[in-house]
């Protein structure tokens, strides 16, 4: 079976995979030393060297399938933010504690269903590390889902900064869910799961979610598209400037 | 959770049997424990020390995390977020242990953020490259094992056992750093001249994080009989000196400092004369980056200030639910 | 007017032994102190579970008993294998 998979089509969903864990690492990472309070500090930093972790592994099954001789930091440290191909949703600036917590509520809930999916992939190495992920992704949905209960159900600020953070991140949870051609090639070979039963899970998961926190969802809004093809939004330029300052400044360079 | 029913022992006569009776328990190198009787001023200068050690963790974790959004690699980033994050953990393990001699961590907190607690003078010097991550892991992680290794013995139970646990944590981070060092001096010119003027910055300011030299230092003495101190600042130095500069050497790195020479009959290093005003200014306040390492750690306090009352509100919420439901 | 509850820490660093206490935190509630405890206390793998009490519910013997407490136990010899002369040959008794 495995030699029958298409390489360069699973070589751009890895990219995928890695590019939407690192860009929501990265964001995490920026809470380091300012959390709301030092335990939650410590919390988040663990979620974000979990997600950076996700990001080194799937860059690393990457780079042995590139023809050319790549490794993982060549592929995080070395492409363009047309080269990236993570949704939209996973760049956005950290925002507020509410925004970062409610990002990382609908990125737990995706990544469990997606990881859950992918464990079963017919390519062996892929599924070995989506059982790996999904251990670690369970803790960050359950701390995801306590925060989002306790932000939604207390004060009247923490409440209407959690709906907020929901109306505005609503509309880019669709792209999580989009496909193309050589991810429709993958699913036929039992590499990935289907996205449409993945959608069906996530919606009913989340939309049980928010009954139970009583936030409402936004009915209209521009929504997110692109991330697939190398269309970002402005801050991946500025997120990826930062981020590879010095592999661009001091080219050829051991770290 | 020891911390309730202490009596505040402050404007009494302390009793000489008691005090009699406490040095000699600490002379037997017995811990003392929260609940045990223990002098005003020994509770008074633990809660200074720990305090003032648990905010420059705290503090601490600024200089390195200027460059977790920028480390290099993907390895250099997660060793760097983890042992930032280290530093917190540890901040907290250290504020859990002066909590339990009936201060709280809000009093904690509120005291660095006015400016009235202090910290380690180091964490007030910038970091302008990635060369900085190298050298603080190296020297100023190299200092505060130098100052926390004897910590471990300290006579206060709970400081000792956090100290414990924060050594056997911290033992990669001193390795990371000098590893970064390694790379870098193996680099290219652009990278060792990274290298070599990070050297240059953080040489004399890690020196200054042993203290005030012997004859300045005003709470030694005592300290020392009471065994939270078990070595002077100037033994310290010296030995972190005498491990230190072989390192550099190794590296090839100069150690900016004409006047270091091995003395053949102490068996040490000599070294040239700390600026101790440069010291005595940044603890005062007037260091680099004092303003901007106290306003970073308001702006996390205030603006995570809803988040732990709709925390504490949730709480509260539930079990008056809970309570009228069984009602 | 502490916004954050204190608690105390124990973990079972593997199965077979007690849980241990290893420190405090400060939580809203029981399961934000397990989440927290969990990522503050096992970074290293240290456990396998995890209790977390209120700090406020753990009552502690007086340190001022603790001769008039715990020394009366001292002499009480006979508690121990070793207070029993056996002969030689029974000796692994």
């Amino acid at each position: 079976m495995t030699n029958s998979i298409d390489n360069k089509a699973l070589y751009a969903y890895l990219l995928r995979l890695a590019d939407s864990s690192l860009t929501m690492g990265q964001r995490l990472a920026e809470w380091c030393g300012h959390g709301p309070y030092l335990e939650e500090d410590v919390a988040l930093t663990n979620v974000s060297l979990d997600m950076i972790g996700h990001a080194n592994i799937f860059y690393q099954m990457a780079a042995e399938l590139s023809d050319e001789a790549q490794t993982a930091d060549e592929l995080a440290f070395l492409r363009d933010a047309h080269q990236y191909r993570n949704p939209i949703i996973t760049e956005l600036p950290k925002g507020d504690f509410a925004f970062t917590m409610m990002k990382q509520y609908f990125m737990d809930t995706f990544n469990f269903f997606l990881y859950e999916g992918l464990s079963q992939s017919s390519h062996e190495p892929l599924a070995l590390a989506a059982q790996k992920a999904l251990m670690e992704v369970k803790y960050h949905l359950k701390r995801s889902e306590t925060w989002l209960e306790r932000l939604s159900l207390s004060t009247e600020e923490a409440s209407k900064r959690i709906q907020k953070a929901l109306d505005d991140l609503w509309f880019y949870t669709p792209e999580l869910f989009e496909t193309d051609a050589t991810m429709n090639k993958l699913f036929q070979q039992g590499v990935i799961g289907d996205y449409g039963e993945l959608k069906k899970k996530w919606d009913s998961h989340v939309q049980a979610h928010m009954n139970h926190c009583e936030l409402n969802l936004p009915e209209t809004g521009w929504v997110a598209t692109g991330g697939l093809e190398g269309e970002h939004s402005e801050h991946l330029g500025y997120m990826l400037a930062e981020m590879q300052f010095l592999q661009r400044a001091y080219p050829n360079s051991q770290w | 959770m020891y911390s309730q029913g202490l009596t505040d022992a402050k404007g009494q006569e302390e009793p000489a049997d008691l005090l009699a009776e406490f040095q000699a328990k600490i002379d037997r190198e017995e811990k003392i424990e929260p609940r045990d009787w223990m002098p005003a001023a020994y509770r008074k200068t633990l809660i200074r020390q720990m305090s003032q050690h648990a905010h420059s963790e705290i503090v601490g974790q600024l200089p390195e995390g200027n460059w977790i959004t920028r480390a290099p690699t993907l390895n250099r980033k997660m060793i760097l977020l983890a042992k930032v994050q280290d530093e917190a953990g540890h901040g907290l393990y250290i504020y859990s242990a002066t909590e339990t001699l009936g201060v709280s961590r809000d009093q904690l907190t509120d005291e660095l953020l006015t400016g009235k607690a202090k910290y380690s003078s180091i964490f007030n010097y910038p970091t302008p490259s990635w060369a900085d991550m190298g050298a603080i892991g190296w020297l100023v992680d190299g200092a505060a094992i130098m100052n926390q290794v004897p910590l471990c013995r300290a006579s206060y139970g709970p400081y000792a056992r956090s100290m414990v646990r924060i050594c056997k944590e911290e033992s990669f981070h001193q390795r990371q750093g000098y590893e970064i060092m390694t790379v870098l001096a193996r680099g290219s010119q652009a990278q060792k001249d990274m290298a070599q003027r990070a050297l240059n910055r953080t040489w004399w300011p890690s020196l200054m994080m042993f203290g005030p030299s012997d004859k300045d230092s005003k709470h030694s003495e005592q300290s020392m009989k009471w065994k939270i101190k078990r070595f002077s600042n100037d033994d310290l130095r010296q030995k972190f000196i005498d491990a230190t500069v072989p390192q550099a050497e190794h590296l090839g790195l100069t150690i900016p400092d004409p006047d270091l020479k091995w003395n053949e009959e102490t068996g040490h290093y000599d070294h040239g004369e700390i600026d101790f005003n440069e010291l005595f200014q940044v603890i005062k306040g007037n260091g680099p980056c004092n303003k901007e390492r106290l306003q970073a750690r308001i702006n996390a306090h205030e603006s995570g200030a809803w988040v732990r009352e709709a925390a504490a509100v949730f709480q509260q919420l539930q079990s008056e639910k809970n309570k009228s439901e069984a009602a | 007017m502490s916004e954050l509850k204190l608690y105390e820490v124990f973990i079972r660093a593997k199965s077979g032994l007690n849980h241990r206490h290893v420190g405090s935190l400060h939580a809203s509630d029981a399961q934000m102190a397990l989440l927290n405890a969990r990522d503050v206390y096992t970074r290293r793998k240290e456990g396998v579970s995890i209790w977390v009490v209120e700090a406020e519910h753990v009552t502690a013997s007086n340190p001022e008993q603790e001769h008039e407490w715990f020394d009366p136990a001292e002499d009480k010899v006979y508690r121990h294998p070793t207070f029993y002369p056996l002969d030689k040959e029974v000796e692994n008794m």
